[in-house]
């Protein structure tokens, strides 16, 4: 080391055009134009490899053979009303096309089940002010979030169940859970679902992270648990096997059990998706706060957990969107959500046409179509800013 | 700003006795011994500035104070309270300890205000209004008071390093620990936050520093803690310690880092 050290550096020679200093700052510049008309940017796009070209023709092939039947089948030659499958039968002489008159019949089972036809307002109410509260926490800039949240997370589901359930002393008669039905049902348990599963979920990804052994054992060991388990067996065994530990006097209502078993599964899984939030936050964060003097939950509560749940927020959205969907399953025990009201609806011989299965299942496909792709507009668009807030 | 800030402490003056008291301090990360029979007294108003070279054991050594590190053996007492695993004591400790991050660690959901009234709100149970006055203060001394309602990631490294020294002042701390504050700044940047740290000395906080930055130790350093593999080697008042160390892994370490100047 010590001859590298000694032996000298070695000169370049440095001429007079070597060395610079600047007598004029350069002037700011707007970007250079890229010209580009709609050919350019279909060459660019579509056709800019031969193998490009190729999959851009398959594609419009594709689009060519699928749209035109199925524009045709949803309203070139759909039957739009109708008392009965006459309506439909007589109009598809030749061209089959949906029997949406069946579906603007039935409509009112569709979304209601056999809720007492007089007590219905009761769940347009509870429709109004759910929809009132999600509007109020998804969007962001809303005045007083805060208070939406209260509402949301407890004002509303007590109302909501005095209302639905019924509560006689003051005027509203009691509507057995056996009776609700269709799109009611759908909603009310994708809501109990997403509204128990964060909460409890948060709760077990941070026991999952606890330094106390039992804590940490316990929320592992349920997770791992019911993460391999099918929901659908969840689902049996707190319809079958709970009635067994409790005495019948007991034994909770149909609807809640499957309610119990849906906010167990998804908390399983919305707290991994928390957990990955978690592990995303460095620990300088954790010491910052502990340096203050911030307590655990303190800590947890308005340092980690805000910063964990922004960047989880497309993840937790897609837990609700597949939440949403998996509410289909509770039909196996016996509950009459939206899709049992169409499977039920539709082998109706009133409404006994070749179309009626067919639009039956477009129907409730356009339905859950519509609210996951909402849902997953939301999330791409909380997505967006928040990319936006991290380059501010 | 290269006057030395006056030498005796003030504290020492009213007789305040001693800020932190360290006693045959141990401590082991699995079976890498980190700290080894450290012991350390600093006086109220005393700054001290600890150097040596990485993995000697600086950073485990103050983060042992506020317990973010535990040991194994030994004693830490903080304004005469001793540390122990009992968290209404750790609370107690950390409340009256200030600490300042390499990395800032500010709250980047949070603007520079929220960051700097969080803790007096909601350890302090300051009602916010106050809380707001107490970090306006000190946001203006050190000299940002214009950037209040900002994010982090909107300043520059340097203003975020006086934000994360505004936010442990605000909880009114009587011991002020930072831990390499300049070490991760752009060249640039690094004289307006050591300024703020020269401008604290002045007023009288008792400090522990880890730094390497030798100008500002000789400046305001009552005294130079130099450390090695986990031991404390020399601690020495900065004339002694730049003009003539006394231990040889002294003398090695400064001719190695004072070379390039």
């Amino acid at each position: 080391m010590s001859d590298a050290a000694r032996s000298p550096i070695v000169q370049v020679a440095v001429t007079e055009d070597d060395v610079f200093v600047r007598s004029q700052s350069v002037p700011v510049l707007p970007p250079p134009l890229v010209a580009t008309g709609p050919i350019g940017w279909l060459r660019a796009n579509l056709f800019s490899t031969p193998l490009n070209a190729l999959l851009t023709v398959a594609v419009v092939a594709l689009l060519v053979w699928l749209v035109p039947p199925l524009i045709r089948f949803l309203f070139i030659d759909a039957t739009w009303s109708g008392a009965d499958r006459e309506a439909c039968l007589a109009a598809s002489d030749g061209a089959e096309g949906a029997c949406w008159a069946f579906v603007r019949d039935r409509l009112a089972y569709f979304i209601y089940g056999s809720y007492p036809i007089a007590q219905r307002w009761r769940v347009d109410l509870f429709f109004a002010m759910l929809a009132f509260g999600v509007g109020w926490l998804l969007w962001l800039d809303a005045p007083r979030r805060a208070l939406g949240a209260l509402y949301f997370f407890v004002v509303m589901p007590v109302i909501a169940y005095v209302l639905l359930n019924g509560f006689p002393l003051i005027g509203l008669p009691s509507v057995d859970t056996a009776l609700w039905g269709g799109v009611l049902v759908t909603v009310v348990v994708t809501t109990v679902g997403i509204v128990a599963s964060l909460p409890l979920g948060i709760l077990l990804a941070l026991g999952r992270r606890s330094s106390l052994p039992v804590v940490r054992v316990a929320s592992t060991l349920f997770i791992e648990f019911v993460r391999g388990v099918p929901l659908i067996t969840v689902l049996f065994m707190a319809s079958v096997m709970l009635p067994l530990f409790v005495p019948p006097a007991w034994a909770p209502d149909k609807l809640l059990r499957a309610l119990v078993g849906i906010v167990l599964f998804s908390s399983a899984y919305m707290a991994e998706v928390v957990r990955g939030g978690l592990a995303a936050i460095p620990n300088g964060q954790y010491e910052a706060a502990r340096a203050l003097g911030l307590r655990f939950w303190r800590m947890q509560g308005f340092v980690v957990l805000p910063q964990a749940l922004r960047i989880t927020i497309p993840n937790i959205v897609n837990s609700f969107i597949a939440l949403f969907k998996d509410t289909t399953l509770v039909f196996f025990v016996g509950i009459f959500d939206f899709l049992k009201t169409i499977e039920v609806a539709r082998v109706d011989p009133k409404w006994a046409t070749p179309v009626t299965s067919a639009t039956g299942y477009a129907f409730a496909a356009i339905f859950y179509f519509v609210f996951c792709f909402l849902m997953a507009r939301y999330a791409d668009r909380i997505e967006y800013r928040l990319a936006r807030a991290d380059r501010r | 700003m290269d006057q030395p800030v006056s030498s005796v402490p003030a504290g020492a003056e009213q007789g305040g006795g001693f800020a932190v008291e360290i006693t045959g301090l141990y401590k082991w990360f699995g079976n890498f011994q980190a700290l080894a029979d450290v012991n350390l007294k600093v006086r109220n108003g005393e700054r001290v500035v600890i150097c040596g070279p990485s993995g000697s054991g600086k950073s485990t050594l103050i983060r042992c104070i506020n317990a973010l590190e535990d040991y194994q053996r030994g004693e830490v007492k903080v304004e005469g309270v001793a540390l122990t695993n009992n968290l209404k004591r750790i609370d107690q400790i950390r409340r009256e300890v200030g600490m300042v991050f390499q990395q800032f660690n500010l709250f980047p959901h949070l603007t520079v205000m929220e960051n700097c009234t969080l803790a007096p709100i909601h350890v302090r149970k300051m009602p916010r209004n106050e809380a707001e006055a107490v970090a306006r203060k000190f946001l203006e001394r050190v000299r940002i008071p214009e950037q209040a309602d900002k994010y982090p990631a909107q300043l520059s490294g340097g203003q975020q390093q006086r934000v994360a020294i505004a936010r442990a002042l605000c909880m009114n701390p009587k011991i002020m620990m930072f831990d390499e504050p300049t070490s991760s700044l752009d060249p640039e940047m690094v004289k307006e936050v050591l300024d703020t740290m020269v401008e604290l000395a002045r007023e009288g906080m008792t400090m522990l520093v880890v730094t390497h930055e030798m100008g500002f130790a000789r400046q305001v350093a009552n005294r130079m803690v130099f450390m090695d593999a986990g031991q404390i080697v020399e601690i020495n008042t900065p004339e002694v310690f730049f003009s003539n160390p006394q231990h040889d892994r002294t003398r090695m370490f400064l001719s190695q880092i004072l070379k390039n100047v």
